[in-house]
């Protein structure tokens, strides 16, 4: 009886967050991701200084938001209803959703692994973490703007 | 003979030199032997630009595929649109199956005229209506680029559409509506050859006016509302405003629309989205200057407020 108590409470422990506002988490979580890439980009384009201080700050927010990105938690059954551009595909194609989350994670850890020297690297982590941003929005999101 | 029999006999061939009318009216017309025989030989390395800036792949290339594989132009993409379900055909240079066996005077009227080597009109989901902006040289160059692609064997599906879209014949009234080789926006003289680079790239092989602007029943572009975005005519959502006017970029410098071009972001970082990616992939395979002089042109176009309904009005959302 201990033991099915200990596993009932284990398992309340590691069940997933719920989220009170889901639509809004995944918003902010977004624009945490942009105003990262936004650092990285104005050192690609010259307008800011190469810092590694700078880089790794901003690779280390992405890494974050790629870890925190519980596709069950932020885009939980009924959230395509409300003030939402996250397409019904989501949920008709979670696997493939599911997919391009973890690519994302991945591709966030191994930069934060091996951060860039340089502007011209911060120019191809760029390029690789956006690729991810674009991949899973050409499917994944509707414009309704 | 009364006159109720007169007015009889006098209203068919009325109906009659209608459809005489009609069906001359909507024939197709190809380019005429000048034309043609005046292509030439094109060079393959110029033709890589234009079929980048044509964005062929993003219909014809296989779904889904990646990288160089993106060159194997199996078509099959699906347009699913209020006339019916497009797919794009099989463009490699298999010659049963794709275009391997066609001339250079085939693509140029296929592009420029919306006509089948067999005398029959394309559908415009192929955007010939601004491919036929573009110059006789560019075709020639990209015919000869496209020589250089793999021969993929398997015929596309055929299209599935609705009555009346479903009779080719009809389209040649649209051409005479719609199929122009002049300019959309005309500028005056002296205007920055930049901006009129951009025009040629945007409105001709970039077709960016088949998605960013809306249409009236029968699938015309509305000139009027050149560029301010549209309700999507394939998939879910709305095609961005991309004009200076209301709910449009008139914040966005010239840079930044470069920008998003060869990077696909925009000036707060966010990623475009649905098929503009595959969209700036190809113009990321453009030389800076072209983005430039695309970016110049969306400066410089009149400014129109959004050509969709704003969000929350629209239908069936």
């Amino acid at each position: 009886m201990k033991k099915l108590l200990l596993a009932i409470s284990l398992l309340a422990l590691t069940a997933p967050a719920v989220s009170a506002d889901p639509i809004a988490d995944r918003k902010a979580l977004m624009k945490a991701n942009g105003k990262a890439i936004g650092q990285l980009v104005a050192i690609t384009k010259g307008e800011a200084p190469f810092d590694a201080a700078v880089v790794l700050a901003a690779l280390q927010t992405l890494n974050d938001d790629a870890q925190n990105l519980d596709v069950a938690v932020l885009f939980p059954a009924g959230s395509d209803k409300g003030d939402t551009t996250a397409s019904p595909k989501i949920w008709e194609d979670m696997a493939g959703f599911q997919a391009k989350a973890d690519k994302f994670r991945t591709d966030a850890a191994a930069t934060l692994a091996a951060p860039p020297a340089d502007a011209d690297g911060v120019k191809a982590t760029v390029g690789a973490i956006g690729a991810n941003c674009g991949g899973c929005h050409e499917t994944f999101r509707i414009k309704k703007g | 003979m009364g006159f109720f029999d007169k007015l009889a006999i006098g209203v068919a061939a009325m109906a009659g030199a209608a459809a005489v009318a009609g069906w001359v009216l909507s024939a197709p017309q190809r380019l005429d032997e000048v034309t043609v025989a005046s292509l030439g030989t094109g060079d393959a390395a110029r033709g890589e630009r234009i079929f980048w800036a044509g964005g062929c792949t993003s219909c014809h290339a296989k779904p889904g595929s990646q990288g160089e594989d993106r060159l194997q132009l199996a078509g099959g993409v699906q347009l699913k649109t209020p006339f019916g379900i497009f797919v794009a055909p099989n463009i490699s240079q298999d010659p049963a199956d794709g275009i391997g066996n066609w001339s250079v005077g085939d693509l140029a009227n296929a592009m420029l005229k919306g006509v089948s080597p067999d005398g029959s009109h394309f559908y415009p989901a192929f955007p010939y209506a601004s491919y036929a902006r573009m110059k006789s040289a560019d075709i020639a160059d990209l015919f000869a680029y496209m020589k250089t692609l793999p021969a993929v064997p398997g015929k596309a599906a055929g299209h599935q559409l609705s009555f009346p879209f479903n009779i080719r014949r009809g389209l040649g009234l649209w051409k005479l509506l719609y199929l122009s080789d002049q300019p959309v926006v005309s500028f005056p003289e002296g205007t920055d050859e930049k901006i009129l680079a951009g025009r040629y790239l945007v409105e001709g092989p970039g077709h960016c006016g088949e998605c960013h602007t809306p249409r009236d029943f029968i699938g015309g572009p509305e000139k009027s509302q050149w560029l301010a975005g549209a309700v999507a005519a394939e998939g879910q959502g709305n095609v961005p405003n991309i004009t200076g006017g209301e709910g449009g970029i008139d914040g966005w410098s010239a840079g930044d629309i470069a920008y998003l071009l060869e990077s696909g972001f925009t000036p707060d970082f966010d990623s475009v989205g649905g098929s503009m990616v595959e969209v700036q992939k190809n113009m990321a395979r453009l030389a800076q200057e072209d983005r430039a002089a695309i970016a110049a042109y969306l400066k410089a176009v009149p400014p129109h407020a959004n050509g969709y309904p704003a969000r929350g009005q629209a239908v069936g959302q």
